[in-house]
C-alpha cells in the first residue's frame, strides 16, 4: 500500500490520477476555475498550486501523485501566489456582479470572496471593452471571461464539436467562435453545457424572465403552462432540498399563485410520443427503410443531425418533440375546446433544457401563425421567478396538474433520463411483439449513465438491437460505427446532455456534479415506480386524447399534429430549402 | 503596371490548389500548419473558404483553425499587399532609427487610421520583432528582399524605384 503526505497526514493513495484528486480525498478543498474531473487537464488558473518536497510549487490538477510525496498546500508563498492568481484574473474581469445573471453562482465571486479579496492592485482597463454576442439564446460576454478554456473544452470533447477555440496570442488571447461569427451562426446547438460550466457569467443563457411575468401578468391572455419530466426532480435543489425529491406538487401549487390559468405535465406528451414512435419503428421494421431509427426528443441532436449527418434525417423519427407536440395539441384542438383562438392562448414550457429556447422558435412549429409554445423557461429561472415571488416553494402544498394533459404514466416521466425513452418505448414494443402483458416494466438493459451503451433484447422470436447515446461525441461516434459497417441497430435513443434531461443546461447548477445527475436520475426512476400506471399505452387520458381528436397512432390526424420534417443545413448551419407546402 | 488586377483574380480560391497540398501534405492534424504555410505563400493570406475546406478535410474544428491562424504573426486573415514591407523593430534597430524609417513608410504610401494594407493593395506595411541582422541595423524587407542601414531617405528612394521598375528579383 502506497501513501503520501498532505500537511503532515498520511493519505493512502488509491488510483488517483492527480495530487489534486488526492488532497480533495484528504478533505482540503483546494480551489480550481479550469478544472473539470469529466474533461482533459488544462492547468491555466494556477490556484490549485501546491508545494512538493524536492519539487517545489506545482499545479495540482496535472501533477500525477506518486508514494512518498511530501505535500503542502497552505503555505504563506502559497497563500500569496493563490491570491495574486485572483487578482489578476479579476484585473481583467468585469465585475459588475450585482446586474450579472451568474451572480450568486459564480465561482469567480465565490472565491474572491474566500480568499478576502477586498481591494484591486491591479486597475482594469475599462475602455478596452469587448462586444457581446447576444445573437443567440447563449449570451456570450468576454469581458467576463477568465480564459479557463471549459466550454472550449466541453463543446469539443463531451459534445465533439467545437464552437469554440482560443483564438490571437498573449495579452490579446480570447475565447471566440471561428472568424468571430456571432454564435447564431455557427454549428451551436445549443445545447447550453459551455454555460453551465462557465465559472463565470462570460456565458449565460438569455434571460427570459420578464417576457413571462410580463403574459402571467396580461389579462388578455390564458397562460398555459407545461412541465419537462426532469424539472420535478431538480429545482428544489434552489430551495435547499436535496437532488431527486420529486416536487411536482409544489411547482404546480407555485405556478397557479404566479398567474398560470392551466399547468400540464409535459410526461403526458412523452406518453404520446412512445404510441407514436413505437408504430413508427414497427412499420420500419416491416418496411426495413430508413433502419435504424434514431429517438428525435432531443433538439440539440436534431440541429447536430440537419448540420452534421443530413444523410441520416431521413432515420431520425419524425416524432416531434413532447414539448411541441403538447403545444400543437393545446393550440390547435385544446384552444377550440376552450372556446379559444390560438393567439389568445400563451404557453409557457418549463424545460430543463436551453435547446428547447431554440425549438420552440423554428418555423415548423406554429398553428395559423402562432407558435405553439410561446415562451420557454428553464428550471433555473423559474426558480428564480419562484424567489423573485417571495413564495416559499418547499413548504407550498401539492396539487395535481390539470386535464385533460395531466395524467401521466411512469413512461413518460423517464423521458427525462438517459434511456429513458427507450425503456418507455420497450415497455409498449413488448407488448406489442408477444401480445402478453408486461409484467416487469424495468428494462435494465438501457438504464446506466455511461455515455454510449448498447444491448441487443430477445423478446419472443425477435431480437432488437438497441443503443443508448449521451453527448454528441458519443452520438458522432455511433455514426462513424453504422456508416463503416462496424456497428448495426435497430433504435437509437440520442440525448445531447450528459445523463440526459436530468443533465440539461437549464437545470441548477449543480448540474455539472455527476453524483447530482445520477441523484436525479434515481429519483425519476422513483416516480415511476410509485405512480398508478408504468406503460403508456395505459394511459387513459392518452387514449381519450386519440378517441377525441387522433383518432390512433400514425393516423393522418396524429401526422398533422405530431409529427414533423426535417432539412438539412447549409455551411452557415442555415436552412436553404423551404418548408415542405410552403414554397 | 496592372498588379491591381493580378491580385483580384489570385483571391479567387482554387480548389484543385487546396487539393493538391492536401494530396502533398496529408490531413493528419499535424500537417495543419504546413497546410496553412503552402495557402498562406500561395494567396499571401488565409482565405475563409480556404480554412473552411482544411478544417473538412483535417476533422479539425473550424474554430481550431481559426485559432492556430491567428496564433501565429506568419499568418494573416486579411489579403496582403503585392509588395509586404517589414520594418524590424527588434532592439538593435530600434536604437539605431527604426521607428522614423516605420513613420516614412507609411506616409509615403499613404496608410492612415491604423491600417497595414494600401486600399490599392499595393502595400502592406508591418513591424516584426528581430530579422536576426542587427549589424545592418535598422534593417527592412521588401517580399525577403533586406535592405540594411536605412534612413527615411534612403527608404522613400526604394519605394520610388519599387513604382518604376518594380521588384528586381521577383
Amino acid at each position: 500500500m502506497s501513501w503520501l503526505m498532505v500537511n503532515g497526514q498520511s493519505v493512502v493513495l488509491n488510483g488517483e490520477k492527480s495530487v489534486l484528486d488526492v488532497v480533495r480525498k484528504a478533505g482540503i478543498d483546494l480551489p480550481t476555475l479550469c478544472y473539470h474531473p469529466e474533461l482533459t487537464i488544462h492547468g491555466a488558473c494556477r490556484l490549485c498550486m501546491v508545494e512538493i518536497e524536492g519539487r517545489g510549487i506545482v499545479a495540482a490538477c496535472h501533477t500525477p501523485p506518486e508514494a512518498g510525496m511530501v505535500i503542502s498546500t497552505n503555505s504563506a508563498v502559497l497563500r500569496r501566489l493563490r491570491k495574486m492568481a485572483l487578482e489578476l484574473l479579476l484585473s481583467r474581469h468585469d465585475r459588475e456582479c450585482t446586474s450579472c445573471s451568474r451572480s450568486g453562482h459564480c465561482s469567480l465571486q465565490d472565491l474572491s470572496y474566500r480568499f478576502g479579496i477586498t481591494d484591486l492592485r491591479f486597475k482594469q482597463e475599462h475602455d478596452k471593452q469587448l462586444p457581446i454576442d447576444r445573437s443567440s439564446i447563449i449570451l456570450r460576454d468576454p469581458n467576463k471571461c477568465i480564459l479557463c478554456g471549459e466550454c472550449v473544452r466541453i463543446c469539443g470533447e463531451i459534445q465533439g464539436i467545437g464552437v469554440y477555440d482560443f483564438v490571437h496570442r498573449g495579452a490579446k488571447m480570447v475565447v471566440d467562435t471561428a472568424f468571430g461569427q456571432h454564435l447564431a451562426e455557427t454549428d451551436c446547438v445549443h445545447c447550453g453545457q459551455c454555460a453551465a460550466i462557465c465559472p463565470t457569467g462570460a456565458l449565460v443563457i438569455k434571460p427570459q424572465i420578464n417576457e413571462a411575468w410580463a403574459a402571467l401578468n396580461d389579462p388578455t391572455k390564458t397562460v398555459i403552462i407545461q412541465i419537462a419530466p426532469a424539472v420535478r426532480v431538480s429545482i428544489g435543489e434552489e430551495f435547499n432540498l436535496p437532488p431527486g425529491q420529486s416536487t411536482m406538487g409544489q411547482l404546480i401549487s407555485a405556478l397557479r399563485s404566479m398567474g398560470a390559468s392551466k399547468v400540464f405535465d409535459t410526461s403526458f406528451a412523452a406518453d404520446i410520443t412512445v404510441l407514436e414512435e413505437t408504430k413508427e419503428f414497427f412499420q420500419r421494421v416491416e418496411s426495413g427503410e430508413n433502419m435504424p431509427q434514431f429517438t428525435s426528443c432531443c433538439p440539440a441532436w436534431v440541429k447536430y443531425a440537419e448540420q452534421s449527418y443530413p444523410e441520416y434525417l431521413s432515420h431520425l423519427s419524425s416524432c416531434r418533440s413532447p414539448q411541441q407536440m403538447l403545444g400543437s395539441l393545446v393550440k390547435k384542438h385544446y384552444a377550440k375546446e376552450l372556446g379559444k383562438k390560438p393567439e389568445e392562448l400563451f404557453m409557457i414550457s418549463i424545460m430543463p433544457c436551453t435547446a428547447k429556447k431554440f425549438e420552440a422558435s423554428r418555423e415548423e412549429f406554429t398553428t395559423s401563425g402562432v407558435p405553439d409554445v410561446d415562451l420557454v423557461i428553464t428550471t433555473q429561472e423559474l426558480a428564480h421567478m419562484i424567489k423573485e415571488a417571495g413564495i416559499d416553494f418547499a413548504s407550498l402544498p401539492t396539487t395535481p396538474p390539470d386535464q385533460p394533459f395531466g395524467f401521466v404514466t411512469g413512461a413518460g416521466v423517464i423521458f427525462g433520463v438517459t434511456g429513458g425513452v427507450s425503456e418507455a418505448v420497450l415497455r409498449l414494443g413488448y407488448e406489442l411483439i408477444t401480445e402478453q402483458e408486461l409484467e416487469d416494466v424495468v428494462f435494465s438493459e438501457v438504464r446506466g449513465y455511461s455515455g454510449l451503451r448498447s444491448c441487443e433484447l430477445t423478446i419472443k422470436d425477435r431480437t432488437l438491437r438497441l443503443a443508448v447515446v449521451n453527448g454528441l461525441a458519443n452520438a458522432k461516434t455511433l455514426l462513424e460505427d453504422l456508416k463503416s459497417g462496424k456497428a448495426q441497430y435497430d433504435l437509437v435513443e440520442v440525448m445531447a446532455c450528459p445523463g440526459g434531461c436530468i443533465g440539461g443546461a437549464g437545470q441548477p447548477i449543480t448540474n455539472v456534479n455527476r453524483q447530482v445527475r445520477h441523484e436525479r436520475g434515481a429519483g425519476l426512476y422513483l416516480d415511476d415506480k410509485a405512480g398508478p400506471v408504468q406503460k403508456s399505452q395505459q394511459n387513459p387520458a392518452v387514449l381519450e386524447v386519440y378517441q377525441k381528436w387522433l383518432k390512433e397512432p400514425g393516423s393522418a390526424e396524429a401526422h398533422e399534429a405530431l409529427h414533423t420534417t426535417y432539412r438539412e443545413r447549409d455551411a452557415r448551419c442555415k436552412i436553404t430549402q423551404p418548408l415542405p407546402g410552403k414554397v | 503596371m496592372n498588379t491591381v488586377t493580378e491580385i483580384v483574380e489570385s483571391t479567387a480560391v482554387d480548389p484543385n490548389f487546396i487539393a493538391s497540398v492536401l494530396r502533398e501534405m496529408g490531413t493528419e492534424s499535424a500537417a495543419l500548419i504546413p497546410i496553412l504555410q503552402a495557402i498562406q505563400e500561395r494567396y499571401r493570406y488565409l482565405p475563409e473558404e480556404a480554412l473552411v475546406e482544411i478544417s473538412r478535410a483535417l476533422g479539425l474544428s473550424m474554430a481550431t483553425v481559426y485559432g492556430v491562424a491567428t496564433f501565429y504573426a506568419q499568418f494573416s486573415l486579411e489579403p496582403k499587399g503585392k509588395y509586404v514591407i517589414k520594418v524590424c523593430d527588434g532592439t538593435a534597430c530600434h536604437v539605431r532609427g527604426s521607428l522614423p524609417v516605420y513613420d516614412a513608410i507609411r506616409r509615403k504610401v499613404n496608410l492612415v487610421d491604423g491600417r497595414s494594407t494600401t486600399e490599392d493593395k499595393l502595400y502592406t506595411v508591418e513591424t516584426v520583432s528581430c530579422l536576426g541582422a542587427c549589424g545592418l541595423a535598422p534593417v527592412v524587407t521588401i517580399n525577403d528582399k533586406v535592405y540594411g542601414q536605412m534612413t527615411a531617405e534612403a527608404i522613400r528612394l526604394i519605394i520610388d524605384t519599387l513604382e518604376q521598375e518594380g521588384i528586381t528579383d521577383d
